[in-house]
């Protein structure tokens, strides 16, 4: 028992959160106490002694998983444990509820847990759109209706979008720059158990008195500096999730930067590389900011301060620039990664090399710089500084360029291809394509600032963004999953499943966010519990298909868990894709590679006779003499011969 | 499309062009936006029917060559072969960088023309203070010097709407008139100065309307809501004359969000 709950792992982890939280509650009832205050402050933007065990709860948790364990011992001088990668690989489900370093570990760990966070988020949104089936309130009341879209959207975007794709991420990236892990594989798993502790927060902020948060998930001021103390939790939520995230992000920048195998030059990095590469450089920028900006939420309502306060010289609206200095970024922090992926889909199983690979990298770094100068026309409607409005409208309408090319690119690589519609990712990346345009064609009008003054705050928002986040994000994620599914696992899952599954989601998709743009433009608000008997019919029909959308996750989950369990053996390849984690075996071994693959051509080389992207260990030399550039046309291998595929 | 010849271009050009213009014929005549009740959302309708004809396009483009793709292009049942090794096409890439740039830059400029004429400010005009707070409006008018809790306002006149909130923020939308700014709290104080809490708008066709609250506010958010009634000018006089003076003390005391069916069905019935 004693040993237990020494050793570090899940029981020292919730002895340690008992003892974090013990000790936050006693130091604030202690020092108001010596300080002769009310012992227990219980406005609603106040109780200190539920806030601060909120912060030192989790963080003794971490403690006592064993996070610190090595960089406590290094930095106290002490002998640190040798590392003999023991923690590495994971033998038995239970395995993945401890402290582990290895990026496949990790990665699954990340995939599993947001998908979690997914379906509650979902099962959130199901119970709003049952209470918009009809006008007029009746099974929830508008107070919790709040709460319940509120915590929706922080679920989504904080605890799985922005999350999951760090997972797959995770998994693949080192496999795909030929490295045997990430570059510090202890903050990765710190990152990752951060995540965990940003959903308790959130899901615990359900019991706080007053209920859960109900400002939105943009919590904009002075609402949210009023609200109960749900809010707060909220708050530190974010804080949680976003150290969660600043932090994979600087890991896999240095990944990228310094531990590509040899010859792996930028040019020769597959677009999810490049792709991740400029995300991470998104959320180093720029989740500082919404971080920030939650603390400074926080201490107007506990400590007193008055950044947003009118009254007592706070300026308003500064909440949302600095809020939407993060958060528009934050929407390609959400998309980059999943045009990684579907660059990865598309040309593996169209069997044919990436369109203008070039000018596709160029795009997400455009889309980076970009990304930066388009915040406020979030803001159009607020009251801002109204010169501002113009030259924002300018660089969101420019910001469509970019994303224009990798559209026409992708489409031009599935000409003169060898397309296998059959597979669920390649339906997934195509079924992309076209609610991604029809997202990106509402986010240009909206982007227009007499159209987004009527617009704005309407169901045509709600409608927009989520074509672009379920239509763009969400879809990615599946291709994703599927595509990588078998490397994963080393088992195939069931494509008629698959296929059932695209189709249900494609269809609940549509039946749900399509008549939003129709009753937003005719004026029904955004955030609204109750709306007028006119716009009635179509929300039902939203409804229904909201509710077939979510039934047809549920095929999703029966694949994936019988297929990791049962599925036929996948073998190293079963897509015959060029990029490395390929040609490791499925799952691959535990350190990645015996020896580090030498990189030798571009990762797309499909049809060109003799290419190699890569020589793995063990493998005949030479083939290297006669693999073309990426970008010469053509110009491929004659002689030689020795690199024939697999 | 290395192999794809004059002929299919020009077939799928066609189709495209096709597509673009039933599309825009179909969607430019289905009334997207409700009543127009404002010169100022008249102006923001042709703007969007502009819109929708330049999205069909690139919708319908898009499309075609998605789809033809993936007809064309499909592998037949176990044809384990790969594509045709095409890297790109410079020229290709030039074009569908240019051409949308120029698009965006095109709407960029006419969405500024469009946004100067639907605030330009009118020689004569009639000024309310909107008041907003948890979850009741009211309306002040300092020239007649009245206040209610509904907004009547003469038909054809410009109004200079003076926006603020007294608790947290709200926004002010009249859906039949196109018009929508937020109701920031402090814009009134000392330091509000930079907010921009005036807006314009001149409705123009009698009827009742809803002010309705866009931006959350709290639970009675989705029940904030007042008339909104435009009627002739010797209509509204007879009205302004019936309504309370504005008391000295300013504040009000909001009614609470009340009963949702209620508000609707009182306020509804355009």
């Amino acid at each position: 028992m004693v040993a237990t709950l020494k050793a570090p792992g899940q029981p020292r982890a919730i002895l340690g959160l008992i003892l974090g939280a013990a000790f936050g509650f006693g130091l604030v009832v202690t020092l108001r106490a010596i300080s002769g205050l009310e012992i227990f402050q219980t406005e609603q933007t106040g109780y200190p002694h539920i806030i601060v065990p909120a912060v030192t709860g989790p963080i003794g948790y971490l403690l006592g998983l064993g996070a610190f364990d090595y960089w406590f011992r290094w930095a106290a001088g002490a002998p640190t444990i040798p590392d003999d990668h023991s923690q590495h690989g994971a033998k038995s489900w239970k395995d993945y509820f401890k402290f582990n370093t290895d990026h496949k570990v990790i990665g699954i760990q990340y995939i599993c847990t947001t998908f979690i966070f997914f379906l509650m988020g979902g099962l959130m949104a199901m119970l709003v759109r049952a209470e918009l089936a009809q006008p007029g309130t009746q099974i929830i009341d508008p107070g919790l209706y709040n709460g319940l879209f509120s915590t929706h959207a922080a679920f989504m975007i904080f605890l799985f979008v922005i999350p999951v794709f760090a997972g797959l991420a995770n998994y693949v990236l080192p496999l795909m720059i030929g490295a045997p892990d990430m570059a510090f594989p202890r903050l990765n798993a710190l990152s990752f158990w951060m995540l965990p502790m940003a959903g308790l927060l959130f899901l615990g902020s359900y019991l706080a008195p007053g209920g859960t948060f109900d400002a939105g998930w943009t919590g904009y001021a002075p609402l949210s500096t009023g609200a109960p103390l749900g809010q707060s939790f909220f708050n530190l939520g974010v804080q949680f999730a976003g150290a969660s995230s600043v932090a994979t992000a600087l890991n896999f920048l240095v990944t990228i930067v310094t531990m590509r195998a040899p010859g792996m030059n930028f040019w020769r990095m597959p677009l999810l590389v490049w792709a991740n590469l400029s995300t991470s450089l998104l959320v180093v920028g720029a989740t500082p900011f919404v971080a920030g900006v939650q603390f400074m939420v926080l201490f107007d309502r506990a400590l007193g301060t008055n950044f947003f306060q009118a009254a007592a010289g706070g300026d308003v609206i500064s909440y949302q620039h600095i809020f939407w200095f993060y958060s528009h970024p934050a929407v390609y922090i959400m998309m980059l990664p999943g045009f990684g992926i579907v660059s990865e889909v598309i040309s593996t199983h169209a069997r044919k090399t990436i369109f203008g690979y070039r000018l596709m990298a160029l795009a997400l770094l455009g889309i980076v710089v970009l990304a930066f100068a388009v915040w406020a026309h979030h803001m159009f409607v607020s009251g801002m500084f109204a010169w501002l409005r113009v030259p924002m409208m300018i660089t969101t309408l420019l910001i469509a360029v970019p994303t224009g090319i990798k559209i026409f690119s992708w489409i031009g690589t599935l000409f003169d291809s060898k397309l296998h519609i059959e597979n669920t990712s390649m339906l997934f990346s195509l079924g992309f394509l076209v609610t991604f345009v029809v997202g990106g064609i509402s986010g240009v009008m909206l982007g227009m600032i007499p159209l987004d003054i009527h617009v704005s705050d309407t169901y045509f928002v709600v409608a927009h963004l989520h074509f672009v986040l379920f239509g763009g994000s969400v879809f990615t994620i599946f291709a994703g999953l599927y595509h990588w599914f078998p490397k994963m696992t080393g088992r195939m899952y069931d494509e008629r499943l698959g296929r059932y599954h695209f189709y249900g989601t494609l269809v609940g998709m549509l039946g749900t966010f399509l008549p939003m743009h129709w009753v937003g433009l005719e004026g029904m608000p955004r955030r609204v519990a109750d709306y007028a008997a006119q716009f009635g019919d179509w929300n039902l029909v939203m409804s229904i298909f909201s509710f077939i959308l979510g039934a047809a996750q549920l095929i999703f989950i029966y694949n994936m868990v019988v297929s990791w369990r049962y599925g036929p053996k996948a073998g190293p390849n079963p897509w015959r894709a060029k990029t490395i984690e390929w040609q490791v075996s499925s799952p691959p071994p535990v350190f990645n590679f015996d020896e580090i693959p030498r990189v030798v051509g571009g990762p797309y080389e499909f049809g060109v006779p003799g290419a190699r992207h890569a020589i793995m260990h063990g493998e005949e030399e030479g083939a290297e003499v006669t693999t073309p550039e990426p970008a010469v046309v053509g110009a491929a291998g004659g002689g030689g011969g020795s690199g024939g595929s697999k | 499309m290395k192999d794809m010849s004059r002929a299919t271009f020009f077939k799928l050009t066609g189709v495209a062009l096709a597509l673009t213009v039933i599309g825009s014929l179909i969607m430019v005549n289905i009334n997207w936006m409700g009543l127009d009740g404002s010169t100022e959302k008249g102006t923001i309708e042709t703007l969007l029917n502009v819109t929708i004809v330049l999205s069909t396009f690139v919708f319908s483009v898009v499309m075609t060559m998605l789809v033809y793709a993936v007809w064309k292009y499909r592998a037949k049942p176990g044809d384990e072969s790969d594509g045709e090794p095409i890297h790109g096409n410079t020229k290709l890439e030039i074009i569908w960088t240019v051409v949308p740039t120029l698009i965006v830059v095109g709407l960029g400029v006419y969405s500024t023309i469009a946004l100067n004429d639907i605030e330009a400010e009118a020689a004569d005009s009639m000024e309310v203070d909107v008041t907003a707070q948890q979850f009741a409006w009211r309306f002040d008018y300092p020239e007649q010097g009245v206040t209610s809790n509904e907004l009547h306002v003469p038909v054809g006149t410009q109004l200079d709407l003076h926006l603020t909130a007294l608790d947290v923020l709200h926004s002010f939308w009249v859906p039949e008139w196109g018009i929508k700014r937020d109701l920031v709290p402090g814009s009134d104080l000392p330091g509000g100065d930079d907010i921009d809490n005036t807006v314009r708008v001149t409705p123009d066709v009698e009827g009742r309307y809803s002010v309705v609250c866009t931006e959350l506010c709290g639970w009675g958010h989705a029940t904030m809501r007042a008339a909104a009634v435009v009627e002739s000018p010797d209509e509204f006089d007879a009205w302004a004359a019936d309504q309370e003076k504005i008391p000295k003390d300013n504040v009000s005391t909001g009614a609470a969000g009340g009963n949702g069916a209620g508000v609707y069905n009182d306020q509804v019935t355009k």
